[in-house]
């Protein structure tokens, strides 16, 4: 996800790839940190103690939207017990990360119910409580507004009276809560509509959801008395939490190190900074380190959900499924800040397909609730749900296969995408032939059972990234990588060095490192951990085998040219090939210590070349006609992994982001009442999925190399949620004849929808 | 905050009895901690009943069962001769929260807790459960249904606490059952519940039942006119389609997060139609 740069993401990468033989790559070991999870042993964020920590809580705001006339900490400083208060005030206005700063800790307005007010940090959580409860807050309540479309209207309450809409010529000279429009396509809209036998139009609109990960947001800061800071978290990227909270609390990036924990989920959500520069200050004015950890209501109210949207979908085609033009306006809220990735829906709505005439429009809103966060090809699987869901009753239109019909349309090979590049190298259609080709797509359906198809795309980033190998004296190996594991990356690392390097799986060890012990990494996101951490993690290993060669031709007193590196050996060759007995990683690791000390790979650069993801999924429903209760019966996702290294957990992947995207469409949804507030924070009535909703999800993984890869490696984490809402949809759709347009279908909805077709029969 | 565990239930009473704040009974406790937890309700006394004897026992009594008032409903659902006599009741049981959860959770919690989706009340009101009531004035019996009043609230006195739950013996030719509708498949709140008795006659005539719906109200409904759909049919479709309309016609719940009014009102009566089905199998003892 490259939401933080925005950047166009086709591949400009040189041209890596090579075939070749793998040994580890594509097998299935054990993750190194597999047992610690297994066993309870693995320290997430709320599971680091420091001597003397103080507990740290949050006021937070019962208000939708008011402004913030006084805070009196006066009485909650007074408790015995409570060590520091911080608000507002205690942080300096700042430029940079000014949205960031408003959102964890409120300045002149609260914008959300569970808006962060006023701190502090007491011996006890008890204490920690009621010293809350002693913190006298005057707001003046103001109306508020929590739908996206009545946010857009011109007498909605505005949030922010310096809100111009971005993106429109000449930009407005009225405050409004339109941050922002995007506009992508190419063609001429109107007369490929013209050329159309067939037009279906139809609007959609889809709930806000939560990346729903199991952990909550949890950290442990301390503060030496000369300002030098130590944080312990869970996080999706330490280094940009690092340089964003030392710049909120005021600190030198060098004088915070930040290490990252385990991490019970991310899924996008924690990419954001949310307690951690409270903690800090918390820390720092108490002189005493402080551990915060969020409840569920407080994740929910607080952290990142994703967008909620609205949007208009126009696509014609020819009697024999020729799509002639495609139109898309979607209008999505992010919460209380922007950042509504309008612009990756917009990106992402036709880009399965080569059009001549497309158009997609994007509407980025702000609203009365929480600062969404990056969630999982953020954006990407509401546009892809509107967008695939008039497709799919084109191809009913026309009595043409799903999949025929998206065949016959679909971005190939040096095709222009509808978002702007030319594609390079994709396989959107590899996964079509082989969801044609799979056993489920013929099983014959049952009574009140549908059939439902969708495809999706992710862009897929590279990004900043270093990594750093180190030779053991006994020839094993220590990966140093700076990205958070969030799916099984150490593994894939540890697999990509045993393959470059020639040696055991079990001879290599992965960890990742904190802030100070490397150089600055992106986060973890965009699907890019396995491809820019493992591509560095392979140029180092590279950079270590130039390195043996040479000790290797130090030993043997030959010339570095004729010593070559070959399934872990180096080898006399050329003149000298037979000369010598070749040497062991661990024999020249054993020998360093007289050929020139420690031997060490690293790799620094910005990774180029991101592979584009496609994906197709089929699933099979059975509708209830007497309840509107949805059973899933089979799904199957069939992405192109590029290069699966770890096929296990790409599989994973996959499956994972089926899951949620099973949980989107049928039941997840942020409720809010006329009053401004959450109606359902917590995980009995914001309804995940569990384990026993779900079948088995079937998976094929489809390889087609990525070009910028040196095994063709492609990300693969967000790709999964791309078309499940719109292939449960058009499943369900399938299954009860008819055509749900609003997510999620929950049974109230189906059950309407369905009362609503049998009376206009 | 103040946390007592008697041995004897009159000392449990006199501690309820004497307490000037807000009292609270523990059995389980999965619904007490988590409203604590979750900063609902900050009692300044917890009675523990677990300690009382008896209170974890479920013991037969005139050829039905007593079951203690801290009786988890694991156990319950595991207990051969309740099961087998009231299975409708157990599968209620069954679905309150995860396994985990019903280690500790009781049906006498389920009951008291007056939540109108609570599983285990409408079919252990339909088989005609009876709760006995201890309190500063003794000790009273009453039928489950009367102890739910609305969310949150009972009927029973200052100083009462249920003891027991008890089911009578089971009638020749008698059948239970109980469906809730969830979005999900576990691990919710009921949208909807129908708990249902069903006896026959040797010809399969219905002479006896009683229907009682959850969720769909302030508290758990007796609907008599369901029953009387019943009574004198042979239980057939047309009866069937009557009952539906009777608990649909009976209910009267609210839109909120969980469903809204028509879709309750609805899939109410879908419940009670498959409900009585599988009720009616058990008592042809199918």
């Amino acid at each position: 996800m490259a939401s933080s740069t925005g950047e166009a993401p086709e591949s400009k990468g040189t041209h890596q790839y090579q075939p070749r033989d793998f040994k580890v790559v594509g097998t299935t070991p054990l993750r190194p940190d597999g047992v610690d999870k297994v066993t309870g042993r693995a320290r997430f964020g709320a599971d680091m103690n420091l001597p003397g920590q103080l507990v740290g809580k949050v006021l937070r705001s019962p208000h939708p939207h008011a402004k913030l006339v006084s805070i009196d900490t006066s009485e909650a400083e007074a408790l015995p017990g409570v060590k520091a208060v911080v608000t507002r005030d205690d942080f300096a206005e700042n430029e940079a990360h000014h949205d960031i700063l408003c959102n964890i800790m409120a300045r002149d307005k609260v914008l959300y119910e569970g808006h962060a007010v006023a701190a502090v940090a007491a011996t006890s959580r008890a204490i920690a409580l009621k010293a809350l409860k002693k913190i006298k807050v005057v707001y003046d309540i103001l109306p508020h507004v929590t739908d996206v479309d009545e946010a857009m209207k011109a007498d909605a309450p505005i949030l922010h009276d310096d809100m111009f809409t971005h993106g429109v010529d000449p930009m407005p000279t009225t405050a409004s809560n339109i941050a922002g429009r995007c506009e992508f396509g190419h063609g001429d809209v109107d007369a490929g509509f013209e050329q159309a036998d067939i037009i279906i139009e139809r609007n959609f609109k889809t709930a806000a959801t939560h990346q729903g990960y199991i952990e909550p947001h949890a950290c442990v800061a301390t503060v030496t008395s000369d300002d030098y800071g130590e944080l312990w978290g869970c996080t999706q990227g330490h280094f940009v939490l690092r340089n964003v909270s030392a710049s909120l609390v005021g600190m030198d990036v060098s004088k915070l190190r930040v290490t990252a924990s385990e991490i019970g989920g991310g899924f996008g959500g924690k990419t954001t900074v949310f307690l951690e520069p409270v903690c800090l200050m918390l820390a720092k004015k108490s002189g005493k380190p402080v551990k915060m950890a969020m409840t569920r209501d407080e994740v929910f109210k607080a952290s990142g959900p994703t967008a909620s949207s609205s949007m208009d979908v126009k696509i014609g085609c020819t009697k024999d499924g020729r799509i002639t033009a495609g139109f898309a306006e979607v209008r999505y809220q992010g919460g209380a800040f922007r950042g509504a990735p309008a612009d990756f829906g917009a990106m992402c709505a036709f880009a399965c397909y080569a059009l001549e005439n497309v158009k997609a429009i994007g509407w980025e809103v702000v609203t009365n609730r929480p600062k969404g966060a990056a969630y999982r090809a953020p954006g990407a699987p509401m546009s892809v749900y509107a967008v695939e869901s008039v497709v799919d009753e084109l191809a009913k239109a026309i009595d043409m296969d799903p999949i025929d019909f998206r065949l016959k349309n679909a971005a190939r090979n040096g095709d222009k995408s509808s978002y702007g590049p030319k594609f390079e190298s994709l396989g959107l259609v590899e996964t079509l032939e082989a969801a044609k080709n799979h056993p489920n797509y013929q099983i014959p359906l049952g009574p009140n059972q549908g059939r439902g198809v969708a495809s999706g795309f992710w862009f897929n980033f590279g990004g900043e990234t270093c990594s750093t190998l180190n030779v053991n004296q006994d020839g094993t190996v220590a990966i140093s990588v700076g990205t958070p594991d969030i799916g099984g990356s150490r593994a894939s690392m540890c697999q990509m060095a045993a393959e470059e390097l020639g040696i055991p799986y079990d001879q290599v060890r992965a960890i990742v490192t904190d802030t100070s012990s490397l150089g600055f990494n992106d986060t973890t996101e965009g699907s890019r951990v396995t491809f820019s951490s493992g591509m560095a993690v392979i140029f180092a290993a590279r950079e270590i085998i130039g390195k043996l060669c040479e000790r290797a031709a130090m030993m043997w007193d030959i010339p570095v040219e004729a010593v070559k590196w070959e399934e872990g050996k180096a080898i006399p060759a050329g003149a000298n090939a037979g000369d010598f007995e070749p040497l062991t990683l661990a024999e020249i690791a054993d020998a360093a210590g007289g050929t020139g000390g420690p031997i060490a790979g690293h790799h620094e650069y910005n990774a180029d070349g991101a592979g584009v993801s496609f994906g197709t999924h089929l699933v099979d429903t059975e509708v209830d006609p007497e309840t509107g209760f949805v059973k899933i019966l089979r799904y199957t996702v069939i992405q192109d992994a590029g290069k699966a290294i770890h096929p296990s957990y790409v599989e994973g992947q996959f499956q994972g982001g089926a899951v949620q995207g099973i949980g989107w469409a049928l039941n997840e949804e942020y409720i809010y009442g006329d009053d401004g507030k959450l109606q359902n924070a917590g995980f009995l009535d914001y309804r995940l999925p569990v384990a026993s909703d779900l079948p088995m999800i079937d998976t094929v993984i489809v390889e087609v190399p990525n070009p910028g890869h040196p095994y063709g490696v492609r990300g693969v984490g967000e790709t999964g949620i791309v078309p499940p809402l719109a292939a449960i949809a058009n499943s369900v759709s399938d299954a009860a004849n008819l055509r749900m347009t609003e997510l999620p279908m929950s049974p109230p909805r189906i059950l309407k929808a369905i009362h609503q077709a049998e009376a206009a029969e | 905050m103040r946390y007592e565990a008697p041995t004897t239930v009159e000392a449990a009473v006199s501690l309820l009895s004497a307490e000037a704040g807000l009292a609270k009974v523990l059995s389980g406790g999965t619904d007490l901690l988590v409203q604590m937890r979750m900063g609902m309700m900050e009692p300044d006394l917890i009675v523990d009943t677990k300690r009382i004897p008896g209170f974890g026992d479920i013991v037969e009594e005139n050829g039905g069962y007593r079951v203690g008032g801290a009786v988890p409903s694991a156990e319950l659902n595991e207990h051969a001769g309740f099961t087998a006599m009231y299975p409708g009741v157990a599968e209620g049981a069954d679905l309150i929260g995860s396994t985990q959860v019903q280690g500790r959770a009781t049906i006498t919690g389920n009951l008291c807790n007056a939540g109108p989706a609570a599983d285990s009340v409408p079919c252990a009101v339909a088989v005609g459960c009876v709760a006995r009531i201890a309190g500063p004035n003794g000790k009273r019996d009453v039928a489950i249904e009367d102890i739910p009043q609305a969310p949150g609230k009972t009927s029973l006195e200052k100083g009462e606490l249920v003891e027991s739950l008890f089911f009578p013996a089971k009638p020749a030719n008698t059948g239970d059952a109980y469906l809730r509708f969830i979005p999900r498949t576990e691990m919710d709140i009921a949208v909807a519940g129908c708990g249902i008795s069903i006896t026959l006659d040797d010809t399969g005539t219905c002479t006896a039942a009683k229907v009682a719906i959850g969720a769909v109200a302030i508290k758990v409904l007796v609907v008599d006119e369901a029953a009387q759909a019943l009574i004198g049919t042979k239980v057939d479709e047309a009866a069937l389609d009557a009952l539906a309309s009777a608990c649909s016609a009976a209910a009267k719940p609210i839109t909120d997060k969980r469903g809204t009014v028509e879709f309750r009102k609805e899939v109410v009566g879908v419940l009670a139609k498959r409900a009585a089905k599988i009720a009616l199998d058990r008592a042809k003892g199918a």
